[in-house]
């Protein structure tokens, strides 16, 4: 793996209509860091996600990973591309592709994106597979997975990519209850190789113990960001308090 | 009335059935050319391109807004008239031609239709792991459409099939042309033409056999 990329986020601003989901967003993220991003409903956390990798196209705004430098005023098709190489997404529906395997979902990106070995990519697979508690599972086809497990091979494609980022947006929030630990537990193992990580979750208690940093956001603004501890246990803007006591 | 000549229809079996390969080459080199047309017409109509969309629509306008037949006169009688390189175009290509542009022109509505019901999150996902449009429509929406369209595209083939009888028309003696010409030297229309609709009937059921097992396997992903 090649060293890890810091990120830059400058200006940007999102809007559906008349809605302004994301404001002048202006955020750094350290090489390695694990960052949070908890908030109310609506508040344009996964906008932010799906703006990082375009999925959704900013309105104005940069975003730098690395030696990549993708403006929303010049963004070209092959910029687009590159900056989808350069991070991972996990979905929230976990989005694996219906018609190929556990192993075939992660081989897939390693063969036609990155261009490796069709033996190098199934032996990544295998070993992620492993990584992730479905070695048996390798050839069975997503309709015929738990939800819990098609969020572990979500996660596993997008591990297997090596990316600079990796993007969770809310990866429990369709889980039912009884799959949420096995999901969180293989995210912590995630955290623990310092892979740079930008979560959106409703989980407080799992970003309390793996999150390097937590972001507040509400409003399609970051009201207040800091280290667990601190933004969890002495928040200073009062929306940060109201939503705190809220979800606790 | 009078009695079937069963003995006639026993004679005439064979020599019709020595035709039933013209017939199968022109249906599915057809439906080769349809499929891959009408994936090209069909993907184009998904992503609209500027300018080419308006020659798409166009095409599939004419296609499907003209008869069949009308189509093959065109290209058979007509179309060498104004394209002198294309002079000694014989019926058969004419045929195999005039059913992929036709066909395709019905396939590609079906195709594009089945493209955009592949759920959203195929495609953000296919995006989101850094696959370029052509690698995501190849490898992920194609063939999850192609599971949807396949019962559609199976019954255009069938429709192609006994579409290729046309090429009588045009002078060429297929199944449908020697059978005209076995019915006008024994007289024994009913027989003949009977014989013949058995024919058709057989081979399209023999496809609708290959059917249900062409849609267990686009299935197996699906199956818990």
């Amino acid at each position: 793996m090649t060293k890890p990329a810091a990120i830059s986020i400058k200006g940007l601003s999102k809007s559906f209509g008349a809605t302004h989901v994301l404001e002048d967003i202006n955020l750094d993220i350290a090489p390695g860091e694990r960052v949070v991003v908890i908030g109310p409903s609506g508040t344009g956390k996964s906008t932010l996600l799906r703006c990082l990798n375009y999925l959704d196209h900013p309105d104005s705004g940069t975003i730098r990973i690395g030696d990549l430098s993708v403006d929303a005023d010049t963004a070209s098709r092959a910029d687009i591309l590159a900056l989808r190489r350069k991070t991972s997404f996990v979905f929230q529906n976990y989005a694996l592709f219906a018609n190929k395997t556990a192993r075939e979902n992660i081989t897939q990106a390693l063969i036609t994106v990155k261009g490796q070995s069709k033996a190098d990519a199934i032996a990544r697979a295998d070993a992620t597979l492993r990584e992730t508690g479905l070695a048996d599972k390798a050839d069975a086809y997503p309709a015929a997975l738990s939800g819990g497990q098609q969020q572990r091979v979500g996660i596993g494609r997008a591990m297997a990519l090596d990316a600079d980022l990796m993007l969770f947006d809310e990866p429990t929030s369709a889980l039912d209850p009884e799959w949420v630990g096995e999901v969180l537990d293989l995210m912590r193992r995630v955290a623990e190789k310092r892979q740079t990580m930008l979560i959106v979750t409703h989980e407080i208690q799992f970003a309390r113990e793996i999150a390097d940093r937590i972001i507040f956001m509400d409003g399609g603004k970051i009201v207040e960001q800091g280290p667990p501890k601190q933004l969890l246990e002495a928040p200073q803007d009062a929306r940060t308090k109201a939503f705190l006591r809220r979800v606790s | 009335m009078r009695a079937l000549d069963f003995e006639y229809m026993l004679d005439l079996v064979p020599v019709l059935l020595g035709y039933v390969p013209l017939t199968l080459f022109m249906a599915v080199i057809g439906m080769f050319f349809a499929l891959i047309l009408a994936s090209i017409l069909a993907v184009e109509r998904v992503f609209k391109i500027p300018v080419l969309d308006g020659f798409v629509r166009l095409f599939i306008s004419f296609f499907r807004g003209t008869p069949l037949l009308v189509q093959l006169f065109l290209f058979y009688y007509g179309v060498p008239q104004v394209l002198s390189f294309l002079t000694n175009i014989d019926g058969v290509t004419a045929t195999i031609m005039g059913l992929t542009l036709h066909f395709s022109a019905y396939m590609a509505e079906s195709i594009r239709a089945a493209i955009l019901g592949v759920d959203r999150s195929q495609w953000e996902a296919a995006q989101a792991v850094g696959m370029t449009q052509g690698q995501m429509m190849y490898h992920i929406i194609l063939p999850q459409a192609a599971r949807v369209a396949a019962p559609t595209l199976v019954n255009y083939f069938i429709d192609m099939i006994k579409g290729t009888s046309l090429a009588f028309t045009l002078g060429v003696t297929e199944l449908m042309g020697a059978t005209q010409k076995e019915a006008a030297g024994s007289f024994l229309y009913f027989e003949a033409f009977l014989v013949v609709a058995a024919i058709y009937w057989i081979m399209v059921e023999a496809l609708a056999f290959l059917q249900r097992h062409l849609e267990v396997y686009l299935n197996k992903a699906h199956a818990r």
